[in-house]
């Protein structure tokens, strides 16, 4: 059950103070050279303000873009698996957005269904999500047509919605975001238990998920496919700035006889992701993989771990250089007969 | 939850090694830590992640049959960064293995039915994993029917298991190379393996078919079974598509919904009938 209090913009700089000397790194959306990025931040006062989106998302913070999952050293003809990096700092992530706050169940019904991956699990049990509401959006957000809203709590630990100019709401959302006020219980007053004066973007909703889920299995052949993918350069720019991309890629770096294996972030939108050593390819060209970016999501992924595999966020639209705009193609798809 | 990490390899130390044709080779490995052998167990059909530390891993099926405890063997043909590091290991060395992944033929259920396997070139390898398993509990089946072939006399794997299958009274194998690939020596059939199947013409009656091989010969091998009176789900194969994981998360091997590591490798013809064409 949801806990309700309000706390003081004011105060914040006091709580990530407080986060601090309670031994958590914080994490928070800072601006520099026209991008606003996630990086660990001293205080409340080097926080980005009035951004709609981060540029990235901080997902990296649970799924490093290269991560080590074993470290080895090589003798002669002997190998000796050697003690991996330490655990994962106990860390807060503060200002994400509730869309991309939504896209770690994506991440955990990948990473903990099935074969448990400790990397991962490691990663989230150690951190903390203190997500903001949106009170602004721009027209590439769509996060109400996937399931999402911009006052959405799944996913946060502790949500901030703004109440009026200078008080957040705080809805404390888990057991982990309860451990986090304790660390600075005198910052949080008691809230009324109205959710009313909540300052939230109207983002619209644009097309009916059911519809399209509905629609694209039987859309594999379709000719939407190669005329959405046209203009597409397969640079994969738009699944690494995904929140709920999961895919990876798996490779072994060496120096004299020390190693480590890494995985590094993937795309589906890259020719050599599916290439087999034969030189065959099961899909050998952009618009199967355009298919596959949109299948996965919207089909796959809510058929086989019953999640979206979009948040909505926006940013595959914003970053792409050539243009696309998943929510037009979408929008597209849907009403396409 | 158990905290393992899921990527942490067994560390194998290599048995025995035999150069089966220029390019391709068998390893047999053997658990480094006897602890983790005697726990180890797969079924015929899986398959795992063999690596060469500091080069990285590689996906082959294990070739050898769950019949036979101690070992796991993989056979391989030079291609890539990690095939070719493999190649220069030598018996002694140490690789690493995970698995086993994916599903299994289920052999159990083929009890008092005949076996008919059909493949071509490197493709044997997943079946001779049941043959051998097959051949081990030879009471359970009817009769046992290898066709295989090659492009050349040379690139024929497992040419002293060919002999040894040969010689047995309770095997039928038929040996084939493409035509001009026979040497002045050759005993065997000359020509492609659906033509010298339907020659053969084994019955279906009560038998499962087991198809692997290069796509071409896939694609013309099945009219032939059809033809026989194999029906779709009675006849088997399994499916390969590059992979890195192995475990369902690195999100490249999927042939639609379904992902070959976790869903395969091993389906029916009813089922891959039914996939759309990302293999």
């Amino acid at each position: 059950m949801t806990e309700k209090k309000t706390i003081k913009k004011s105060s914040l700089d006091g709580l990530f103070k407080a986060l601090k000397s309670g031994g958590k790194r914080v994490l928070a959306p800072v601006e520099g050279n026209g991008r606003t990025i996630f990086r660990e931040v001293d205080s409340y006062g080097d926080v980005a303000s009035g951004y709609i989106q981060t540029t990235l998302s901080a997902k990296d913070a649970l799924l490093p873009r290269c991560e080590e999952m074993l470290r080895f050293r090589t003798e002669q003809s002997t190998v000796a698996m050697e003690q991996g990096p330490p655990a994962p700092a106990p860390t807060v992530v503060f200002g994400i957005r509730p869309c991309d706050a939504k896209s770690l169940a994506v991440l955990n019904a990948v990473y903990l269904k099935d074969y448990n991956d400790e990397l991962y699990r490691a990663r989230a049990e150690a951190t903390a999500v203190i997500a903001v509401s949106c009170t602004s959006c721009d027209e590439y957000c769509f996060c109400t047509s996937v399931g999402g809203s911009p006052g959405d709590t799944t996913g946060s630990d502790i949500l901030l919605t703004e109440i009026d100019g200078d008080t957040f709401l705080a809805e404390i959302v888990t057991e982990k975001g309860t451990a986090l006020v304790a660390m600075a219980p005198d910052l949080f007053a008691a809230a009324a238990d109205s959710a009313a004066g909540k300052q939230l973007a109207d983002v619209k909703v644009q097309f009916d998920l059911k519809e399209l889920e509905k629609k694209l299995p039987g859309s594999f052949e379709g000719p939407v496919w190669i005329a959405q993918s046209l203009r597409c350069i397969g640079c994969g720019t738009c699944s690494y700035v995904c929140p709920a991309c999961t895919c990876f890629d798996v490779q072994d770096e060496t120096e004299a006889n020390r190693g480590m294996r890494l995985r590094c972030w993937d795309s589906c939108g890259l020719g050599i992701f599916t290439l087999h050593t034969s030189g065959h390819n099961p899909r050998d060209v952009q618009s199967q993989r355009w298919r596959q970016r949109i299948m996965h999501k919207f089909s796959y992924q809510p058929d086989q771990l019953s999640v979206v595999g979009c948040v909505g966020c926006g940013r595959c639209s914003r970053a792409c250089p050539v243009d696309m705009n998943i929510l037009q193609h979408i929008k597209d798809i849907v009403e396409a007969r | 939850m158990e905290d393992k990490n899921v990527y942490q390899p067994y560390l194998m130390r290599i048995a025995a090694a035999i150069q089966e044709t220029p390019d391709v080779k068998t390893f047999r490995l053997e658990f480094i830590n006897e602890e983790e052998g005697k726990k180890f167990n797969f079924k015929a059909g899986q398959f795992g992640e063999y690596s060469v530390f500091g080069e990285g891993e590689s996906t082959f099926c294990i070739a050898s049959s769950p019949t036979r405890e101690g070992y796991i063997e993989c056979t391989f043909r030079k291609m890539g960064r990690v095939t070719k590091a493999l190649a220069s290991r030598e018996v002694g060395d140490t690789l690493g293995f995970r698995g086993p992944y994916g599903n299994t033929f289920p052999i159990d259920q083929w009890k008092g039915k005949s076996l008919l396997f059909v493949t071509g070139g490197i493709a044997l390898p997943p079946l001779r994993c049941v043959i051998w398993n097959a051949l081990d509990t030879r009471e359970n089946f009817k009769d046992i029917t290898i066709v295989y072939g090659a492009r050349s006399v040379q690139d024929l794997v497992y040419k002293h298991e060919l002999a040894e299958w040969g010689k047995r009274g309770d095997v039928k194998l038929i040996t084939t190379v493409d035509p001009g690939g026979e040497t002045p020596e050759w005993k065997g059939q000359v020509g492609f393996v659906p033509t010298v199947l339907e020659k053969a013409a084994p019955s279906s009656a009560d038998t499962i078919a087991l198809l692997c091989g290069p796509p071409i010969m896939i694609k013309l091998t099945m009219p032939i079974l059809t033809k026989l009176g194999f029906s779709a789900e009675n006849i088997f194969t399994t499916l390969e598509n590059r992979m890195k994981c192995g475990i369902g998360k690195c999100g490249r091997c999927n042939v639609g919904k379904y992902f070959v590591c976790k869903d395969g490798p091993v389906f029916t013809f009813s089922q891959v009938n039914q996939l759309p064409p990302e293999y």
